[in-house]
């Protein structure tokens, strides 16, 4: 329960932060909302009503707090619809790429890591290198790198602006392999200190195999610090997105995110903070909630029983 | 019949360390055989070479090596796993790290079972609660369901040993088995290994402790640097040694006859060791001090007097409340009712300041010195550490650290290096340097010799007792091992749950306690068959 | 450094790097901005190593211009927020309880908005440009330096050899200065160096972005957003400049992740 209390206050604090650093932009909004358009003083001054944008600021801030809690998450300044429309229309898209990013992260470092935990130095090492340099490629070059290669020289892959399947593969491979790597450096760092423990040796003079020994023993314990990395990489994964959709040319969230606040578009730029940090709380309390189910030294358990 | 275990020139390396160099030996069915060395000897590497687990990066040759009939060099993974369990069970130090604790300890033993399918699935079980019957654990449907870090120091271990017995093999290796437990549960399971012995398990104890061995085990090997440098029956290598090392290891130990003598080998039989005479003044006084956490009284009401040049024993099992007493008397912790005066001085009613200088009169030696040391530290740096505190010029701290590591027995050659670089004995004899600087009249050892080998723990202690007969120190010694706490004490307290349950001149405890709690710590105490510890 | 030829490569490569960021002119006589209209998109050649760019302008000088900005970025970028996390950390820390919650939840929040989000909202407050990524960067890297400052420094407290000091008869200052601080700092620093190629490594993301500093200026992560346009004729744009992060990150995280075994090998050998 204090969790989820503090779940909230985090919400809480992301909107704040939000509002205070879009209205400390100088400058009016109310010409940001106008941009290049010429309209008569009517008309501007229909808007700042529209928006209260004449009242204090506190009471904008109050204001907005009070409609959020009733679930209503404004109008965008600049799309002329619903803030919750204009989400609906391009969430899909970002979080089909953050899924298919966080699955081939995390298929991929377990895969990895599991085939070359505690295996000769000609498996280990080029697998270790190759994790240190997926880290060092910056995304969104990567995503360059593999539209001209697969799209543009093999055909393999449809090129810009493609959704669907076929469109998500090179995407979720750009968003995916720097965590991939950092998550599989972790893993087999941490199988390995696991295979040395007295309890593995005490499993394995039991008679049971080592894939047994490995996935019923080991995994489980070497797990641990990749859940807790998972949950510390949500914000670098949204961000990832924000970036690789630009470089895939695709509709989402980053795409609308980039827009938005170059347009000072508050109530966009606040629904978009709220559902990463509601994101980022969500998978943090998932992965607060796996501890214990993983290690039953972390539960609340009633004393030692002696 | 043959042998379950028959070896004949068994030799294991790791890259360029040699651990085991060419030793042969057997073990026939229902046999009880030890190998006694200390850390590095290759005792452990030969056990788990038994079992085809020599460790990453080993290789393992031999002439012979047969595991019950079969010929296990270059045996397939597949067939030792067939061994494994089956006909071999082994029996890891510590069980709260030798069972998987995320899994509960009735899974662990399950999975034995399963694994060589030596009973149906559906009695598996059943046959779990059996087993824990057999090892003498009570209550098995509760402790099944629970995990490691659940159960008592002696229910694990029990535990772990039910699942190395599980598919009831014919011999049990049990690797330190009671290392990390007190006294009275050690007690317990020598029992319990005693008893599958009589049931006609083939036993092979790995040991650091000779008198442990010595109550279980008809033959013994003696290993020393990857060879057995002695072996035969138990009570002919304990009564009638004749290899120096093991002549040396036997004197190591602290026992009756031994008191009043250097530990150390020495040409020519025992030295006395000079003592110094108990002056009158008392440099040490607790009254009445008590200490909580919560509802746990970690001190419960300890009151106790040291007087110079005099020694004083503390013993008791794990959370008797030692350590705490100890951080009292250091004021590294206060006390909720009682003071401590530290030679003419009581730590509550002066100010920082002269809090800071007191700290001079008493110092610490800590079990894992390492610990203590900052690690950024070379050796010369962390002996100045007190003489900067008292202000000594940085000139003149070289000359003084050099003085004290002599005194100490360490040659000026260790002045640069790090602690991670020395061996366990060099590194208490640094600590023991450190406490020394600030020329203290008391120090308190908090089990500084626990973590170390038998011979290590003799030199050891034997460096203090010259210590206080030159400087005419105290100590408050601290121990959970009554033949350590015997040989270097004046009087000893004996705690229990954070309070002193009989405390008294050295010879009174020992041969006459009163208490029914010091009679049954000394019942537990392991003796060396032939010569009689302690009692 | 023994057998670890990557290691020596990698500080022989920031050794480098850290020459063309202060003299550039040692590296390449060409001027950066020299469009040349006659020579758009050529190939590498002996003439343009890594090739010229649409408006004709010699990548290889570009690429070696670039090196002071992303330096530049990274450099200072990590060093604020090191500062300002070690502050926020040491204060959390040791500042009892009701700080601590402060900060934590504080941290928290700023942890729970992605980095880009934070840096961009940054960015439209102050306007595009050097000086404010630098800005935005140290600001979405200060809670994670908190965190290790903080983690750190309450796990020396508990380590036994400040008690050791506390018994031979320092004060408290005393064991702060002496001991406390200088172990904690070792893994901070550590971080930091990394840190440095993350920073670099976002930093060039902004700029791909349109959000860096503005054109001409030579960056890398500039340089790249522009060869989109052009890289189903031109491979060469769009390779160099990434090459260059990829090389500098490594390095510096190679580099970093020796300097981490030194510091955790002294405990132990």
């Amino acid at each position: 329960m204090r969790r989820v209390a503090s779940a909230v206050l985090v919400l809480w604090g992301a909107v704040t932060v939000t509002f205070l650093a879009l209205h400390l932009i100088p400058g009016s909004i109310v010409d940001a909302i106008i941009g290049q358009s010429r309209v008569t003083p009517e008309i501007r001054a229909q808007i700042i009503q529209d928006y209260s944008l004449d009242k204090p600021l506190w009471q904008q801030y109050l204001g907005y707090l009070g409609r959020l809690l009733h679930g209503d998450l404004g109008h965008s300044y600049n799309q002329g619809v619903a803030v919750s429309t204009a989400l609906e229309q391009q969430a899909g898209s970002t979080f089909a790429l953050l899924l298919g990013g966080v699955a081939f992260a995390l298929v991929g470092s377990v895969v990895v890591a599991v085939a070359t935990a505690n295996r000769p130095r000609w498996i280990r090492g080029p697998a270790a290198t190759a994790e240190v340099v997926s880290v060092a490629v910056p995304s969104f070059w990567l995503g360059i790198l593999l539209l001209t290669v697969f799209s543009f020289r093999l055909h393999w892959f449809p090129a810009i602006g493609a959704n669907g399947f076929n469109g998500l593969v090179l995407p979720s491979i750009a968003l995916g392999l720097a965590p991939a790597a950092m998550l599989s450096q972790v893993l087999r760092q941490g199988l390995e200190r696991v295979l040395e423990e007295p309890f593995i040796i005490t499993a394995r003079a039991r008679g049971l195999r080592s894939a047994a020994v490995l996935l019923r023993h080991a995994l489980r314990h070497a797990v641990l610090p990749v859940v807790t990395l998972t949950g510390w990489l949500v914000g670098a994964f949204v961000s990832g997105a924000v970036v690789i959709e630009s470089v895939f040319s695709r509709q989402g969230l980053g795409h609308l995110t980039v827009g938005a606040i170059s347009q000072r578009d508050f109530p966009l730029v606040a629904a978009i903070v709220l559902i990463s940090a509601l994101v980022y709380v969500v998978v943090n309390l998932a992965v607060d909630a796996l501890y214990p189910l993983l290690d039953p030294r972390l539960r609340k358990a009633p004393e030692v029983v002696r | 019949m043959t042998a379950l275990v028959d070896v004949a020139n068994l030799d294991v390396r790791f890259g360029a360390v040699h651990a085991v160099r060419g030793i042969s030996f057997r073990i026939e069915a229902g046999q009880s055989v030890a190998i006694v060395g200390e850390s590095g000897s290759g005792k452990s590497v030969t056990a788990r070479s038994l079992i085809g687990l020599a460790g990453r990066g080993s290789t393992v040759r031999a002439d012979r090596l047969d595991i019950d009939g079969t010929d296990a060099r270059r045996l397939p993974e597949g067939r030792w796993r067939r061994l494994r369990g089956r006909r071999v069970g082994f029996v890891l130090q510590d069980a709260l790290v030798s069972l998987d604790p995320a899994r509960t300890v009735g899974a662990e033993i399950g999975e034995a079972l399963r694994t060589h399918g030596t009973v149906p699935r559906a009695e598996v079980d059943a046959k779990v609660l059996d087993l824990f019957r057999d090892v003498g654990v009570p209550q098995p449907e509760l402790r099944a369901g629970q995990y490691p870090h659940q159960l008592s120091g002696g229910l694990r271990q029990r535990a772990l040993i039910a699942s190395a017995i599980a598919a009831d093999p014919a011999l049990l290796i049990a690797d330190e088995p009671t290392t990390a437990l007190d006294v009275t549960v050690q007690a317990q399971i020598l029992q319990l290994l005693a008893h599958r012995r009589a049931a006609g398990t083939a036993l092979l104890l790995i040991s650091h402790d000779l008198a442990v061995v010595s109550t279980v085990a008809d033959y013994v090997l003696v290993m020393k640097d990857g060879v057995f440098v002695e072996q035969g029956p138990t009570r002919q290598v304990l009564e009638d040694p004749s290899h120096p090392y093991t002549r040396q290891l036997l004197a190591a130990v602290p026992v009756a006859h031994a008191r009043g003598t250097r530990l150390s080998p020495a040409v020519g039989g025992p030295v006395a060791q000079p003592r110094p005479e108990t002056g009158p003044e008392i440099v040490l006084e607790a009254k009445n001090l008590i200490k909580a956490y919560g509802v746990i009284t970690a001190v419960d009401d300890v009151s106790l007097q040291l007087r110079s040049g005099e020694t004083l024993g503390i013993v008791g099992e794990s959370g008797s409340g030692k350590t705490t007493t100890a951080r009292l008397l250091l004021d590294l912790e206060t006390a909720d009712s009682g003071t401590v005066d530290v030679d003419g001085t009581i730590w509550s009613e002066i100010d920082a300041k002269s809090q800071r200088l007191l700290r001079r009169r008493i110092q610490v030696v800590y079990q894992d010195p390492l610990s203590s040391f900052d690690p950024r530290y070379p050796v010369h740096r962390i002996v100045a550490e007190p003489l900067a505190v008292a202000g000594v010029p940085r000139a003149e701290r070289r000359a003084r650290v050099v003085a004290l590591l002599d005194q100490v027995g360490l040659s000026a050659q260790v002045l640069d290096r790090r602690p991670a670089q020395l061996s366990g004995g060099q590194r208490q004899r640094v600590a023991i340097a450190r406490a020394l600087a600030p020329e203290p009249r008391v120090i308190v050892c908090d089990e500084p010799v626990s973590a170390l080998d038998v011979s290590i723990q003799a030199q050891v202690l034997d460096l203090l007792a010259d210590l206080q007969a030159e400087l005419g120190i105290s100590y408050v010694f601290i121990s959970h091992h009554l033949g350590v706490v015997y040989h270097v004490s004046d009087r000893v307290l004996v705690m229990k749950d954070g309070k002193v349950v009989e405390s008294g001149d050295v010879e009174q405890i020992f041969h006459d306690p009163r208490h029914e709690y010091t009679k049954s710590l000394l019942a537990a105490v392991p003796t060396l068959k032939s010569t009689e510890v302690i009692r | 450094m023994r057998s670890r030829p990557g290691v020596v490569l990698s500080f022989v490569f920031l050794f480098v790097l850290a020459l063309a960021a202060i003299w550039p002119h040692l590296f390449s006589a060409t001027d950066p901005n020299a469009a040349d209209i006659q020579s758009t998109l050529s190939p590498p050649s002996g003439q343009h190593w890594f090739g010229t760019d649409q408006n004709g302008r010699d990548i290889y000088a570009r690429v070696v211009t670039g090196v002071r900005l992303s330096l530049l970025i990274g450099v200072t970028a990590s060093a604020l927020a090191l500062i300002a996390g070690s502050a926020i950390g040491v204060l959390a820390a040791q500042g009892g309880r009701v700080l601590n919650t402060v900060v934590n939840r504080l941290l928290d929040i700023f942890l729970s908005i992605p980095g880009l989000l934070l840096v961009l909202l940054v960015i439209a407050v102050l306007g595009p440009g050097v000086r404010n990524s630098i800005i935005g960067l140290a600001l979405v890297t200060t809670p994670g330096y908190a965190r290790v400052v903080r983690g750190e420094v309450i796990r020396i407290r508990g380590a036994a050899y400040l008690e050791a000091a506390k018994a031979l008869g320092w004060s408290r200052p005393q064991i702060v200065l002496r001991h406390l601080v200088p172990n904690a700092l070792g893994p901070v620093l550590v971080l930091a160096t990394i840190g440095i190629g993350a920073a670099i490594s976002i930093g060039s993301s902004l700029s791909f972005l349109g959000l860096g500093p503005q054109a001409p200026t030579a960056e890398w992560g500039a340089m790249l957003s522009s060869s989109r346009d052009y890289f189903t004729v031109a491979w060469w744009p769009a390779i160099f400049p990434g090459l260059a992060i990829t090389a500098t990150v490594l390095a510096i995280t190679v580099a970093g992740q020796f300097l981490q075994l030194r510091v955790e090998g002294r405990s132990q050998a």
